[in-house]
């Protein structure tokens, strides 16, 4: 039934060519801990991925009942965990998730690191590298605020001193972060849109352009 | 003997061959830990079936002696409303009669066709007065739908069947007390 199913439409589109090439693709000996243990370290890029990936989806579920309001955020946050079947679950994933992406990352970047996995050809990979790092933190800032409960709340109005003692420009960053004058409603609205609509998207071309190099490049050959 | 119970019974011992056996053991161990992350999911989204809806009961505020068999009185109370986070008093009207019996039928104003508020017969005085026609009392301003005193509908009126009543209680102290609202078929036994 389901061949039957993938036949028709691979009759009509051919797709079976998309995803031989990634499933043919084969594993370089160095880099498969099949072969030897030690090569577990060329798997901390995928794991990171894959930690993403729950980000994503629990972030979507989370967001079928939060909602970004001073008065009622936490409110929300409150029902997402003592009311809402399994939402504890939901929330817990997101938040120790939230921890676990930035783990994961830096044991990567170490791992490209001290291989010297980062040099010619692969520049600009390790620049796009650095961007996805912060783009990821920016996920961390923004996303601790949306609870909107006292450590949301003061770690917020310390991140914004932080920017705000940028010589000259910094009171101007402060007032564009925040949305406002002080941490407030508008910070709330903003912080919410990042994490959610800005972030995600520019994550997502980010990772494409990450993978679609390394495709082009292939790994970085044994020491 | 088939081909297949052959080939288990010569070359492969468990009928299995090693590389479907080892798809098999991955695919199942992959699928086993894509539903620990998914399981959660479905759940939480499943979760508003279980919540069922509101099911409490409000003084109306006033005694049930206070209402009588001929005309409806209408009566303004607070309903709770429990919405996610957000809880409150939602103020609600409800039209009340006593049945032939005595009881006290609690008829939602809201017309049964698409909803608009239905306008009881008022006299000069602003107090119900008995309908002009003799019959229908009820008066919906939208498509016309019209009800008897006990939100019977006529029979070409748009709305397909009587105004919903609420569930009622009487105290000792002989207070109305409503609760969610049923509907009722056409004729007036309450169905749901
Ligand atoms: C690398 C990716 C991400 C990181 C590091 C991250 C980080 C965080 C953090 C630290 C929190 C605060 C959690 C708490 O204190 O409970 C949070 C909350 C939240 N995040 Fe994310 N997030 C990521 C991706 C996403 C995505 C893609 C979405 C949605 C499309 C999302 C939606 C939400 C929502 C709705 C909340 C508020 C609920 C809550 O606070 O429990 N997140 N995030
Ligand atoms: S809504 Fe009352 S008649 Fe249509």
């Amino acid at each position: 039934m389901l061949k039957k199913a993938y036949d028709w439409i691979d009759e009509r589109l051919n797709v079976t060519p998309l995803w031989r090439d990634v499933a043919d693709h084969e594993v370089p000996a160095h880099v498969n801990p099949a072969i030897k243990m030690s090569a577990f370290v060329y798997c901390f890029g995928g794991l990171t991925f894959l930690v993403i990936t729950t980000q994503i989806l629990s972030g979507m579920f989370l967001a079928m009942y939060y909602t970004p309001d001073i008065t009622n955020a936490w409110y929300s946050v409150r029902y997402i965990t003592d009311e809402v079947l399994l939402g504890n679950v939901v929330r817990g994933m997101h938040f120790w998730g939230a921890s676990l992406v930035i783990i994961m990352m830096f044991l990567h970047m170490l791992r490209v690191f001290f291989t010297g996995a980062y040099k010619k050809p692969r520049e600009m990979n390790w620049v796009v590298g650095v961007l996805i790092f912060f783009v990821v933190l920016g996920f961390g800032f923004t996303g601790y605020l949306l609870p909107w409960d006292q450590k949301a709340y003061w770690a917020t109005a310390v991140g914004a001193q932080l920017a705000g003692s940028i010589p000259w420009i910094g009171p101007y960053i402060q007032t564009l972060l925040l949305g406002s004058h002080t941490v407030g409603a508008l910070t709330l609205t903003r912080f919410f849109a990042i994490h959610v609509f800005f972030l995600p998207a520019a994550l997502l071309v980010l990772l494409a352009l990450h993978f679609i190099m390394i495709r082009a490049q292939h790994i970085a050959g044994p020491l | 003997m088939s081909d297949f119970q052959q080939r288990a019974s010569h070359d492969e011992p468990s009928g299995l061959s090693r590389r479907q056996f080892l798809t098999y053991a991955l695919g199942g161990t992959g699928a086993f830990m894509a539903s620990l992350v998914a399981v959660p999911f479905v759940v939480e989204t499943l979760d508003p079936i279980r919540r069922g809806g509101a099911n409490r009961f409000v003084n109306s505020g006033h005694k049930v002696s206070e209402f009588n068999k001929t005309l409806p009185q209408l009566v303004e109370f607070r309903a709770h409303r429990d919405d996610g986070w957000n809880s409150a008093d939602i103020p609600s009207r409800t039209w009340v009669i006593l049945q032939p019996d005595g009881t006290p039928l609690a008829m939602s104003p809201i017309c049964t066709h698409l909803g608009c508020q239905v306008n009881g017969t008022l006299g000069p005085d602003g107090k119900p007065a008995p309908a002009q026609d003799g019959q229908w009392w009820f008066h919906c301003p939208c498509h016309g739908s019209k009800y008897t005193v006990y939100g019977i509908q006529s029979p070409g009126s748009p709305a397909p069947r009587p105004l919903d009543v609420h569930t009622v209680k009487v105290d000792e102290a002989g207070y109305l007390y409503l609760g969610p609202l049923q509907q009722r078929n056409s004729s007036g036994q309450v169905i749901s």
